[in-house]
């Protein structure tokens, strides 16, 4: 259950290339919007230099940091960065404070974002009560207060037993598991991808082999329980094989990777600035290359930001001393045209149906689409325009992004989210 | 000091083989003058050095305070424990509240590797690394490398065995990197469980084997920590000197063996080793007193000056 707060629904008209993967849509087109319905999608025979319509983006894995971090992220203004990143849709973590590991914690979320989200926004429940990874939450209720799926994310499910149990019992709620994997005992005091850089820099390493190993024994049992999964923000080489050989046996897997693992390298580490320092890590030019690989194949079937907010005293410090993470929505989509598109390594096609209808699928939410009947879920893109990433430059709470400084290619115009003009820039 | 970095000694890549001679001649130079019956020199008479420890440190400390004092530096010490430390204070905003007193250099010593890092990012001050976490503790690969061209003669082509906790020593990270710089050969001896993975990378060859060290000019011993047992890096301590300890049936006659202190007699140095004549343990702490005195004349004096001309201030002076 997606919630937003309500508005009037917007009437315009868009003339760009429009590509609709799901659609099989590709080419000029005008489309035209009524009153928040798609009610023309009409070739043309020309249409703007660089300008891109494409189906709005979803993010499976946004941290909105509500409630108890407020300083960090809201509902409003967390939502306000989706809308200016192209989203028509976010999916928030809940591990908050307290946890979302009730139906009341979550009923008032849902309440609050009808009353300040500016995008639909759903919320996921954790998987254990208070993510402590001993019992499991009260998944049925949860479903029926609106819990898109399940989650501990930030931390494993360590327990094989606990898991087990979850993944069976999921089928009463009947909403998929979305699994962190990390294996603690191989990670521990981890901040670093293990490897040339970790040995040099002397930082402890968060080995690719602490996720591969979760990744595989939460294949294992997910194919034992028959039940579907959804793997979070996968960072290694031996993850997506995983991934690749249990679809290809049949398991229901689907799976992320975040524009940071696919643009960037542990190579970046070297600057010791705490904004490169997430959680799994940066890994390596092969890892990196493994993961483009997987979302050209369809390995991996989502982008998602991992949009982690962190207030700028706390990733002020000593690389060791500094929380993981870094935000991502407002900068997702010009990364990865930068980085991956424009360096042909990625066709637009396959970023643009990967940020929308995939993560949509994966997380059983409706699909944008460009086609006349259909509620406008719509980002018009500008692939030429370039800007820098600055500080002062975020609707979000928080800057703690790993592109300060950086020159991008690719910006956001409008986002249509739900009927409604959400952004224009 | 390279370009970029030419402020600060933040880590042995800050550093060109040029930076690394220079600053041994100058070292040179000041041993000397230490010989003078009156051992201090004017130099850097108004400078302020503060010494910022985060940990608990004797040699270092101790061995930057004697250092600014001897060029006639005033010196300021902070320690981690009675200060606004211990209030909650951010690493940043002390940087700040000492900056107010415009300070030349901040000497510091961390817990976490990057601090020396953000310090130097927030003040004005010539920033020297004195130990960040795992990561670099430059002065010490300096003090090492005087040591061992004042012994052997010469750097280029020697060969260095550092042997015990790679995994955990800041001070062989740095060594090997400077030993690379200046063309001598590093190989690292240690059981797999104490190597980092991939660090081979930095130029360096691994060996498990003790026997390896025979063919060493230098063995130079790490600390062994008994923390370590708890988090079953190795079995125990026994079996650990037993297949790793330098013993003075493993030293061959003509080699020479360091140690960065502080030594566990019995634990990775035999006590007949530590007290030999191949010993160079009590020199390395003379030669950390006159390099950490030419660290701070080179970064608080005109940088890139010919060796020759410093050595002429040095008279003058």
């Amino acid at each position: 259950m997606l919630a937003c707060r309500n508005g009037r629904l917007d009437s315009l008209t868009i003339r760009a290339r429009a590509i609709d993967p799901v659609a099989g849509l590709e080419g000029p087109a005008k489309v035209t919007v009524e009153d928040g319905i798609v009610t023309a999608v009409e070739s043309v025979s020309a249409a703007p230099e660089g300008l891109v319509l494409a189906p709005a983006f979803v993010d499976p894995h946004v941290h909105l940091r509500t409630p108890g971090r407020e300083d960090e992220e809201t509902i409003a203004s967390g939502t306000e960065a989706a809308a200016a990143g192209g989203y028509c849709a976010i999916v928030a973590m809940p591990n908050t404070e307290p946890v979302v590991d009730t139906a009341a914690v979550l009923q008032s979320l849902v309440e609050r974002a009808h009353e300040e989200a500016v995008v639909p926004t759903g919320f996921t429940a954790a998987i254990s009560k208070g993510q402590r990874g001993e019992e499991l939450t009260e998944m049925a209720e949860l479903a029926a207060a609106g819990a898109i799926a399940f989650t501990d994310d930030g931390r494993p499910v360590v327990s094989a037993g606990l898991m087990r149990r979850a993944l069976a019992y999921s089928a009463v709620a009947d909403r998929p598991l979305a699994l962190h994997c990390e294996e603690p005992s191989l990670s521990s005091g981890g901040q670093m991808h293990e490897g040339r850089i970790s040995a040099e820099l002397g930082l402890t390493g968060w080995p690719s082999v602490a996720e591969s190993l979760m990744v595989a024994r939460d294949l294992a049992l997910a194919a034992y329980e028959g039940r579907p999964v959804h793997l979070q923000h996968l960072s290694a080489t031996e993850s997506v094989d995983a991934v690749r050989r249990a679809r290809a046996a049949g398991v229901r897997v689907s799976a992320e990777a975040s524009p940071h693992h696919l643009c960037t390298t542990d190579e970046v580490v070297r600057t010791l600035d705490a904004n490169v320092k997430m959680n799994p890590p940066l890994r390596t030019e092969d890892d990196r290359r493994a993961l483009v690989e997987g979302l050209l194949d369809g390995t991996i079937d989502c982008i998602a930001t991992d949009h982690a907010p962190h207030a700028r005293h706390e990733k002020d410090a000593p690389f060791e001393e500094a929380p993981f993470g870094v935000i991502g929505l407002e900068t997702a989509f010009a990364a990865l045209n930068t980085f991956l598109v424009r360096t042909g390594e990625v066709p637009l096609a396959t970023i643009l149906e990967r940020m929308s209808a995939g993560p949509a699928r994966a997380l059983g939410l409706p699909v944008p689409r460009i086609a006349v009947g259909e509620r406008a879920n719509l980002v018009l893109l500008d692939l030429d325009s370039e800007w820098t990433v600055r500080e002062d430059g975020f609707r979000s709470r928080s800057a703690n992004s790993w592109l300060l400084g950086r020159t991008l290619t690719g910006a956001v115009v409008k986002t249509v989210a739900d009927g409604r003009v959400v952004f224009a820039a | 000091m390279t370009e970029r970095n030419r402020r600060h000694l933040l880590g042995v890549g800050d550093l060109t083989r040029d930076d690394v001679e220079r600053i041994l001649d100058t070292a040179r130079g000041l041993e000397r003058s230490l010989d003078r019956e009156l051992k201090k020199l004017p130099t850097l008479r108004g400078r302020l050095v503060v010494n910022l420890f985060y940990e608990s440190s004797t040699r270092t400390l101790s061995s930057f305070e004697l250092a600014a004092k001897r060029l006639s530096a005033d010196t300021m010490v902070l320690r981690a424990s009675g200060s606004s430390v211990d209030k909650g204070e951010s690493l940043r905003d002390t940087a700040l509240t000492l900056a107010a007193y415009d300070p030349d250099v901040i000497v510091i010593r961390h817990p976490h590797i990057g601090a020396p890092h953000l310090v130097a990012g927030a003040t004005a001050a010539h920033v020297v690394n004195a130990g960040d976490g795992k990561h670099q503790h430059p002065t010490q690969a300096l003090l090492d490398l005087y040591t061992i061209r004042e012994a052997l003669g010469r750097l280029d082509g020697v060969s260095v065995a550092i042997v015990g906790d790679v995994l955990h020593s800041r001070v062989a990270r740095s060594l090997v990197e400077a030993l690379v710089l200046v063309g001598a050969d590093a190989v690292l001896v240690a059981p797999p469980t104490l190597l980092p993975r991939g660090i081979e990378a930095l130029g360096c060859s691994v060996s498990h084997s003790i026997e390896t060290i025979a063919d060493a000019d230098v063995v130079y011993v790490l600390r062994m920590q008994a923390e370590r047992m708890e988090a079953a890096y190795v079995p125990s301590l026994r079996e650990y000197t037993a297949l790793y300890g330098v013993t003075p049936g493993r030293v061959r006659p003509g080699q020479v063996v360091m140690h960065p202190g502080p030594m566990n007699r019995g634990v990775e140095i035999d006590p007949r080793v530590a007290d030999s004549d191949a010993s160079l343990v009590t020199t390395q702490v003379r030669s950390g007193l006159v390099v950490r005195m030419a660290v701070l004349y080179d970064l608080l004096t005109a940088p890139g000056l010919p060796s020759a001309v410093a050595a002429s201030v040095l008279e003058v002076a």
